[in-house]
């Protein structure tokens, strides 16, 4: 235990060094006062967070927590001031240094990695919890999936009639952590002409949550996320409270879908691609609605917003354009080849694939991505990263012609190649891992295409 | 010649890419001209005890693992005579273990195994994650090396006497302790060692292919292929396990 210093005294120490640190140009300043902070008095978070007058709400998945967490602050943005994590720094220290940097602010909105979410409940006491999806991730750094999804049970389980909890229907695991909640909203998909044929070869979540019998889906969407029901014991995907319907994708441009909560329905425009975002925007229309937002503001709010970096933001380098993908497990790499072909296959990709601990040091779950349609389009594929050669033999094993594979592995050399391959006006589609998107935006942006990340939080 | 891999429980035992090594077999024979058949064996299904020349059984989540658990079991005695009769086996993490004699958890509840190993496992209080490389020798005075990444909470101990499948040069391996990784018993095959396997270690899978071959009365030999990717891949997944491999 520290010896106690006034919270005032903390808060200023760290708030000096986040200036410090943004000064030293070392990220934007994202954690180190957090960390700082988290040093001299971990209980200060805690203190923090209950100065939030309108309290705070908790964003949690595999898959998506940073868009729809952006989402929720561009519908909730123009009501509130927020304390938001935008840059995308989901650790405990993380939540710190926003709420230390965000003076004034009146609601809390936080994305949290799976692992450090229980801690987040404890400390932050959120008066929404958002928990969207759970697949198969970077299993050196979070262990399986049912650990992760036994952990949040006891977060949940432990929080009061207080905090509502957001959940999604259509993840088997995720719906049956709402049914231990007191207050839980569901929300879910409900177009069947947009179900897969079958499940993914990745799909994780298979067996009943109840009892282990294979699942029997009426509609599988995205991975293991559907509409399922247990043959053997009736456990099925709960009754949804918010549903998109009437789905329209409109190829890499954009996605349509009527939003149906509380027996009103709105038409929703969103600029995004791909039936993952209209999950992520359901999750997000889901937790603005509980924290006080009208449907009118969600269908404003989705309609203005737009992708950031990596997540399919478009940027023109001279005559030709650049589209980043950010891929980092198998199901989210799945969903960006579906929405990739779905637009057009791309001819050229550069792909990068690094194994710092972000990326996850394991680098297995390449060969349970589908890269197979991505594949059958390609005439050049450019493999780059700290494991460039391990990509370039998943290629080859799954069929790509060995010359049409380049191992270039660094990746501001690969990114020159890619545009070398692109014809003029062409796009170029990036497909990166974590730590490779971040390596490769600080590229983009020093050739000023891009802004950095800590103005765009601004 | 058409070879045949019964792969067991593909859906449900899958969790490390398993379907690499499973393809890296089927293109390096494509290659050579033989056509590799899969033959998908799961819950409920009989083992043949003839015509399998290759068993694969991979990796799963402690669910999946309990879930499968009392059909292999029960299939003991038809993959017995089915490797009797010569067939080659590549267990990898979660199949290993189950050809145990056992897996112990936690808890202390035990999971019984196949028997095929000489080996039993009892889960420890941390993973053992990272990369590794080891040496072995399946012909002698053939020394190769194999590179992969390990991620198993379970430490897996031979009785006296049996074979492993090589010795640790980094990394953890069976125990962390013993220095020694995985269990051969003649063309049967058990490793930690995913990644997948195969892709970044083709002399194994070339090795399985040639058991495979001899057995159908062939003859063993297969052309050379440009390996220039895999050599690569396998240097630098070595380099990892010397970098930062069987650290707790
Ligand atoms: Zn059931």
């Amino acid at each position: 235990m520290s010896p106690r210093i006034p919270l005032g005294l903390e808060v200023a120490a760290a708030r000096a060094a986040a200036g410090l640190s943004r000064l030293a140009r070392r990220g934007g300043g994202t954690t180190i006062p957090g960390k700082l902070l988290w040093k001299l008095d971990p209980g200060a978070i805690d203190h923090l967070a209950a100065r939030l007058p309108r309290g705070a709400a908790l964003i949690s998945a595999t898959n998506g927590k940073t868009t729809t967490a952006a989402m929720v602050a561009a519908i909730l943005g123009g009501r509130y001031r927020l304390a938001h994590n935008s840059s995308g720094a989901n650790l405990v220290s993380g939540v710190a240094s926003t709420l230390l940097a965000a003076r004034g602010a009146e609601l809390g909105l936080f994305e949290v990695d799976e692992g450090a979410l229980p801690e987040v409940v404890r400390r932050v006491r959120p008066r929404a919890i958002c928990l969207g999806n759970l697949f198969r991730d970077q299993l050196d750094r979070y262990g399986e999936l049912e650990r992760v999804a036994d952990r949040w049970r006891a977060a949940v389980t432990a929080v009061g009639p207080e905090t509502t909890l957001v959940v999604n229907a259509d993840d088997p695991q995720v719906g049956d952590v709402g049914r231990i909640a007191v207050q839980a909203v569901a929300f879910g998909l409900d177009d069947i002409r947009h179900a897969q044929p079958a499940l993914q070869h990745a799909a994780d979540s298979k067996w009943c949550v109840a009892c282990g019998t294979p699942y029997r889906y009426a509609a599988a969407y995205v991975g293991h996320l559907g509409d399922y029901r247990c043959p053997s014991c009736g456990h099925a995907r709960p009754p949804l409270d918010v549903a998109a319907r009437e789905i329209e994708l409109d190829g890499l441009e954009g996605t349509r879908f009527a939003l149906v909560a509380g027996g009103e329905t709105r038409r929703i425009e969103l600029r995004l691609p791909g039936l993952y975002n209209v999950y992520n925007a359901l999750a997000a229309s889901a937790l603005a609605l509980t924290l006080g937002a009208t449907l009118a503001d969600v269908q404003e709010g989705l309609g203005r917003f737009t992708a950031a970096f990596g997540r399919f933001e478009r940027i023109a380098i001279g005559d030709r354009r650049l589209l980043v993908l950010l891929i980092k497990n198998p199901a989210g790499a799945n969903e960006a080849v579906r929405t990739l072909v779905a637009g057009g296959a791309p001819r050229v990709a550069v792909i990068a694939l690094n194994d710092a601990i972000a990326d996850g040091q394991d680098v297995s779950w390449i060969w349970d991505v589908d890269f197979e349609p991505l594949l059958a389009g390609l005439e050049h594929v450019v493999a780059t990263g700290s494991r460039a050669a391990e990509l370039a033999l998943r290629f080859k094993y799954g069929g790509l012609d060995e010359g049409a594979v380049e191992v270039v592995p660094g990746l501001e050399r690969a990114l020159d190649r890619g545009l070398e391959l692109t014809p003029s006006q062409g796009e170029l589609v990036v497909l990166p891992t974590y730590t490779a998107m971040l390596a490769l935006r600080k590229i983009v942006a020093e050739r000023g295409f891009v802004r950095q990340y800590w103005e765009r939080a601004a | 010649m058409k070879l045949v891999v019964g792969h067991l429980y593909p859906d449900y035992l899958n969790i490390y890419a398993d379907r690499g090594n499973i393809a890296v077999l089927a293109r390096r024979a494509a290659w050579r001209g033989h056509e590799l058949e899969v033959r998908p064996l799961s819950v409920g299904d009989e083992i043949p005890r003839e015509g399998v020349d290759i068993f694969y059984v991979g990796g799963g989540q402690d669910r999946e693992q309990a879930l499968v658990a009392p059909d292999f079991a029960a299939k003991g005695g038809a993959l017995r005579v089915a490797l009797d009769r010569g067939a080659a086996l590549l267990a990898v993490c979660g199949g290993y273990q189950l050809l145990g004699r056992f897996y112990r958890d936690t808890n202390g509840v035990e999971q019984p195994g196949l028997g095929l190993f000489a080996h039993e496992t009892v889960a420890g209080e941390t993973r053992m994650i990272g990369d590794v490389l080891l040496e072995c020798e399946l012909e002698p005075g053939e020394r190769r090396t194999l590179a992969g990444f390990e991620n198993h909470a379970g430490r897996t101990r031979l009785d006296p006497g049996a074979t492993p499948l090589g010795r640790v040069v980094a990394g953890f391996g069976n125990d962390g302790e013993s220095g020694y990784e995985g269990c051969r018993l003649g063309l049967a095959l058990g490793t930690y060692l995913h990644g997948p396997l195969l892709p970044r270690n083709p002399w194994l899978a070339d090795w399985l292919l040639a058991r495979a071959l001899e057995r159908r009365g062939e003859s063993p030999d297969l052309a050379p292929l440009p390996d220039d990717l895999e050599r690569e891949a396998h240097e630098v997944a070595a380099r990892r396990a010397h970098e930062r491999g069987g650290r707790a």
